[in-house]
């Protein structure tokens, strides 16, 4: 048998329909931004087959709605950093920025960011602060699962083969209160991230946290929601925010050794992250 | 086929929906502005607009394209008309080697569409996904900034006046048009494509399996070839006494990316071969990774007759040692190390290839035309004279272009096949397979009198030099030469020793070991002033070597050592920032401002041994000069440096210069770029010829040595003592070169041996330079902010001002990444998000202050800078973060983690 080499079946669906018929075939990747698509394959181009996601522009743009802020799974980074979007969002927009450069912000979306998976998903921790839920299309329907839910373990999720990640939303009252992003890398630009940290705070007219959200990333397999932390939170003034976290919160983070920190610095760091924006979280802005 | 446009233009490509947009510009379209760096959207040199959108076009498939509209740097310039935004370039020498320079245009050119006027940060925020390996940013930011508002280009300086002036790059247009022929820039028409099988693996056996079977079940392979099918001798190696590297591994491999075979064939087919198919097995050996491994009792020998793994060893030692210290009020010891360092170009190595009858031609992106023709010739088993180098524009190469990376592969593969071939190297490729800068041990011990005098030091260091000799030899001769730096002692000592290990090959990454002993050096002078009492630069100040002292190797300098006056020029800074560190400190509790000072001195050219240069100019029947310019251009400048020295010996306009480049066939050896030695010695010899010639033409027009010559229209007119006599071209014999008058000119710098204490005169010439940094520390974080770093510098003379401050700026950016960030590891580091290199946002503002020795043997007094900016860098960070922690980093990088341990330490 001669091998070939450089020959894939390349679709380009225009709608989401004729998108999800194709999604049947075994072994199809979708490209949504090719931001992780290329960069896994130097001087190795895959062989199976490749659904481009690039024509279907009903997955691109933010609505905002009286109940929801839905975010369409192909919108790039750069569009989510100059939209006008409430407080709470502003972790997002925060990380949107940094993304890579700019080249990768005008590229890379926000659904290939959560499919990708990674650790160290710039997208997820702002994400998680704002309770998204993300839609999952397939031939024989949608389904919505919490982001929390989505993310499984280290670069893998609950998406099916069949099913496109489709669009992500933000409950209107995820979005309420204030939201910080911090990232943590060895260098200013192209950094992924050592540590990264979103949090968000509610509170009452008096300065009194009524919900607070804290998630961190690069420290798990998946970001992770400091839960223990959120619940010592509610009843404390916001200026005091920070000084309510100790290590005891930070106990569920498995932060590993690589080639970017060790599992030690990391832990401390995301201690001394989360405070920081909690701080910020206390900020008017 | 997808059908799009390209700057205005119809285009249209075949092929796999999925190919790179890059690749579909550069090899279908021939627009090979757009550079490739790593395929991976890490280095953002591939910068395009899709309709209007900055993207990298290593991320962006062809099957995506329908109806677009592309807009690359070509579509920038009209023709060699610039746009402002390269005028300003090309003002603020902001493009050095030029590879990142188009990902650099295409992403100001989409800045300055929203912001025509961008501050310094919307400036950063724009380019920041664009890395450079040359220029250090600052010059980048100035030119957008500047881009708008940029008029016209200042004209060049009249005769005479052209040394010293702010002269723009003479090859500039090339480099930002998109014009300019890097090493995968220009492959012939249907050149085959080479691809390269490595060892996966840091130690291994192998057994390649059915080649033939392979050839026939893959549609267009071509060829395989192995170590069996190397015509002349499988080793290279760039010094004769330690030629030890194979082209193909033959029984082991020795480090990860070691070559065992190369896959010869059609580029579409085989571009995207899975060459983890071929056929070949394994068999992994437990491998040395650090001296400490290989210098184990009974660990196994790498090379044949290098007993312990001990490559060389070197010493320099001088007075009484014991005594010296024992008259010590005080001696303090301590040890550092620094890892592996890649260099980080953007250009690939790449080249193409073909055999014309007997000989072969290569083109090829390197730092020693001359040298990989010796080499290859070797290979090869033909005479010297049978192989061409042609080196195509070099996008950076900091030392590593010095050693052969894929010129064996393209001889063989042409040879062999009687074909036209390529070959560009990916990023891991290139990574895992090309030297690096040694990693280091050192202990150092040093010890003065209670009035601030040093007294002696002693200085030990280990440098791994991996797999494969190089330059380690280099690297532990020029080390000890220096590792006291330019200071006075009553004694010194300094021995190193060049371990092999399975790490990549060490080899020549600018500063040859000497960057790795200043950090233990200025280091633990810190330490020293400290425990003294003493202001740490007052301390440098007092024991700075003079003219007239002997130098560690006991040669005395009557004049050219600008040392004390590169720290005395930085007190008033030095104060300020003193004054400011401690007002910063008073008002924040959780930050810290430190200050740091290095000094540094590097020898240029060869350590004793002999250096020479050669360089040829002519004059057309056109009335040109014709400039043989032996000294490749690696980004640094010497194109623009040796036309200068030409213009102003000659007395003529330098717009009557053309170039003619480095081609082992027609333009004579001008020696390596390395060592930082073309300013100084072809600069000599450019200064030789071009006087030689000067005397010919005024012989020719019977005219006094006071006689001016002018160049222009067809014709060469000399004025002297009120007349005016034409030189008739076109009566001249015209030779094979096209040339009627011919003038060669040499130099070869005086320096002696070393003795058996490592005594001597190794260099003609040193430069001198002085850092001071200024920066923050997080000490929760333990993360390092820049805020300025002041660089003095003794150059001599510079020649181009400007060159010269990109070459302080250039060397400062690689300090900062040695200092805070860089460390390769095999295996794991192997592309540009996982080894990190200083970005836009990383290299602060920096002052740089030219002290201008005027050097006797330099031309115009000029020494070279290149490997000189790069070394006191480290040294002044890390002593800076020491003056705001309180506690050492003797450990490199400086990276947010052990600066943090280190502050815990306390």
């Amino acid at each position: 048998m001669r091998v070939r080499y450089g020959s894939v079946r390349y679709a380009t669906p225009t709608t989401l329909a004729e998108a999800l018929e194709l999604m049947v075939e075994p072994d199809m990747t979708a490209i949504a931004g090719g931001t992780d698509f290329y960069p896994g394959r130097v001087g190795n181009l895959q062989e199976g087959p490749v659904l481009d996601l690039g024509g279907l522009s009903e997955l691109r743009g933010i609505e905002v709605s009286a109940t929801q802020i839905r975010i369409g799974a192909l919108t790039t980074w750069s569009e989510i950093a100059g939209k006008d979007l409430p407080d709470g969002c502003r972790a997002l927009q925060q990380a949107a920025v940094t993304v890579g450069g700019w080249q990768i912000q005008n590229a890379g979306t926000i659904g290939g960011n959560l499919c990708n998976s990674s650790p160290a998903a710039d997208g997820v921790p702002p994400l998680l602060v704002v309770d998204a839920a993300v839609d999952l299309a397939s031939a024989s329907g949608v389904r919505q699962m919490p982001l929390q839910d989505f993310l499984l373990d280290y670069r893998r999720t609950a998406l099916r083969p069949d099913e496109l990640l489709t669009a992500v939303t933000i409950p209107r009252h995820g979005a309420e209160g204030r939201s910080w992003f911090l990232k943590l890398g060895s260098r200013r630009y192209l950094v992924i991230s050592v540590v990264m940290v979103g949090a968000r705070l509610v509170a009452a007219g008096d300065g009194t946290i009524t919900e607070a959200r804290v998630a961190v990333g690069a420290c798990s397999p998946v970001a992770r929601r400091l839960v223990a932390l959120e619940r010592d939170l509610v009843g404390v003034d916001v200026e005091a925010a920070s000084a309510v976290v100790d290590d005891r919160h930070l106990e569920m983070l498995t932060p590993i050794e690589d080639v970017r920190a060790s599992a030690g610095y990391r832990r401390d760091a995301a201690r001394v992250l989360v405070q920081r924006a909690l701080d910020r979280c206390a900020v008017p802005a | 086929m997808i059908r799009f446009r390209v700057n205005g233009k119809a285009a249209r490509a075949g092929g796999s929906r999925l190919r790179r947009l890059s690749d579909v510009l550069r090899e279908d379209l021939r627009l090979t502005g757009t550079k490739v760096g790593c395929d991976a959207g890490d280095c953002g040199s591939c910068s395009v607009l899709v309709d209007g959108v900055l993207v990298n076009a290593c991320t962006v498939p062809l099957g995506r394209l329908e109806g677009s509209e592309v807009t690359t740097v070509e579509g920038l310039a009209d023709g060699d008309t610039l746009g402002s935004l390269q005028r300003s370039f090309l003002h603020h020498g902001a493009a050095q080697c030029g590879i990142c320079t188009p990902g650099m245009l295409m992403a100001a050119s989409a800045l300055l569409r929203e912001h025509p006027r961008p501050s310094v940060r919307q400036v950063e925020d724009a380019l920041g996904g664009v890395l450079c390996r040359c220029t250090g940013y600052r010059m980048i930011v100035d030119a957008v900034v500047a881009a708008s508002d940029f008029e016209q280009l200042a004209a060049d300086p009249p005769p005479g006046k052209a040394v010293g002036a702010r002269v723009v790059r003479v090859d500039g247009i090339p480099k930002l048009t998109g014009t300019d022929a890097f090493g995968d820039d220009a492959p012939p028409p249907g050149a085959l494509l080479i691809r390269v099988v490595r060892s996966p693996h840091h130690r291994a056996r192998f057994d390649i399996g059915d080649v033939e079977g392979y050839v026939a079940a893959h549609d267009g392979v071509i060829a395989v070839f192995v170590a069996a099918d190397v015509p002349g001798r499988n080793r290279f190696g760039v010094i004769p006494r330690f030629v030890d590297q194979p082209v193909f591994a033959e029984l082991e491999t020795r480090h990860r990316g070691e070559p065992v075979a190369m896959v010869v064939g059609d580029p579409e087919s085989i571009s995207h071969l899975d060459l983890d198919r071929f056929p070949i097995v394994w068999h992994e050996l437990e491998p040395m990774m650090s001296p400490d491994d290989s210098l184990a009792p009974g660990a196994p020998v790498l090379h044949q007759g290098r007993h312990q793994n001990v490559l060389v060893r070197g010493l320099v030692q001088r007075g009484a040692l014991a005594e010296a210290f024992a008259g010590s009020d005080a001696v303090i010891e301590a040890s550092y190390s620094t890892p592996s360092i890649e260099h980080a170009y953007i250009e690939p190595e790449a080249g193409h290839a073909k055999r014309i009858g007997d000989r072969l031609e290569i083109t090829v992106t390197t730092q020693t035309p001359h040298l990989d023709r010796t080499e290859i010739a070797a290979i090869m088993g033909l005479d010297p004279e049978a192989v061409i180098i042609r080196p195509s524009a070099v996008g950076g190469g900091f030392g590593s272009k010095l050693d052969l990376s894929v010129q064996p592969f393209l001889a063989i593969a042409a040879w062999h096949l009687d074909r036209t071939v390529r070959i560009v190297y990916t990023r891991p490729e290139s990574m895992m397979s090309t030297t690096k800068r040694h990693p280091s041990q050192i202990s150092v011990r040093v010890g003065a009198t209670s009035d601030g005098m040093l007294t002696a030091m002693e200085f030990s260091g280990r440098f791994d030099t991996g797999a494969y000799a190089s330059w380690g030899p280099t690297v532990a001769n020029r080390a000890p030469v220096h590792a006291g730096g330019p200071y006075s002692y009553q004694a010194y000592r300094a021995t190193t020793v060049a371990v092999h290990t399975n790490q990549p090959p060490s080899g020549a990454f600018r500063g040859f070991g000497v960057p790795q002993s200043a950090i233990a050096q200025e280091g633990i002078f810190d330490e020293l002033a400290d425990a003294l009492g003493e202001d740490r630069l007052d301390f440098r100040i007092k024991n700075a070597l003079t003219a007239g002292r002997p130098t560690l190797t006991g040669q005395v300098f009557e004049s050219g050592v600008g040392f004390k006056e590169c720290l005395e020029v930085l007190r008033p800074h030095w104060d300020r920032a003193l004054y400011q560190s401690a007002e910063f400190d008073r008002s924040h509790s959780r930050r810290r401002q430190g200050v740091g000072v290095a000094g540094m001195w590097y020898g240029c050219g060869n350590t004793g041994l002999a250096n020479p240069s050669t360089i040829k100019i002519g004059v057309s029947p056109a009335a040109r000069v014709v400039l043989f310019q032996g000294a490749v251009d690696i980004g640094q400048g010497a194109n623009t440096v040796m036309s200068q020295i030409c213009a102003d010996a000659l007395g003529v306009e330098i717009g009557v210069i053309d170039q003619i480049g480095a081609d082992t066939d027609t333009t004579p050896d001008a020696g390596k770029t390395s060592a930082s030695r073309q300013t100084f010695i072809s600069g000599n010899a450019v200064f030789a010829a071009s006087l030689k010639l000067r005397s010919v033409l005024l012989t020719m027009a019977q005219a006094s040595e006071s006689g001016r010559l002018e160049f222009g229209a067809g014709r060469v007119l000399v004025y002297d003592r009120g007349e005016v006599v034409e030189i008739d071209l076109a009566s001249l014999d015209i030779d094979d070169d096209g040339l009627v008058v011919v003038a060669t000119g040499s130099f070869d710098p005086i320096t002696t041996g070393l003795d058996e204490n490592g005594q001597g005169s190794p260099y003609a010439i040193y430069g001198f330079g002085a850092q001071m940094v200024e920066l923050v520390v997080d000490l929760d974080l333990g993360t390092v902010e820049l805020l300025k770093i002041t660089a003095a510098h003794d150059v001599g003379r510079a020649v181009n001002p400007t060159l010269v401050e990109g070459q302080i700026h250039g060397g400062i950016a690689q300090g900062i990444g040695m200092a805070l960030m860089e460390e390769y590891l095999p295996g794991r580091s192997e592309n540009l998000h996982d080894y990190l290199i200083p970005t836009f946002g990383d290299v602060p503002e920096i002052a740089t202050i030219l002290i201008e020795s005027d050097d006797p043997l330099g031309p115009y007094g000029a020494k070279g800078v290149g490997e000189h900016t790069l070394v006191a860098t480290a040294p002044a960070i890390l002593n800076a973060i020491r003056h705001a922690i309180g506690v050492p980093v003797r450990h490199l990088p400086a990276s947010p983690g052990r600066v943090l341990e280190a502050i815990r330490s306390r």
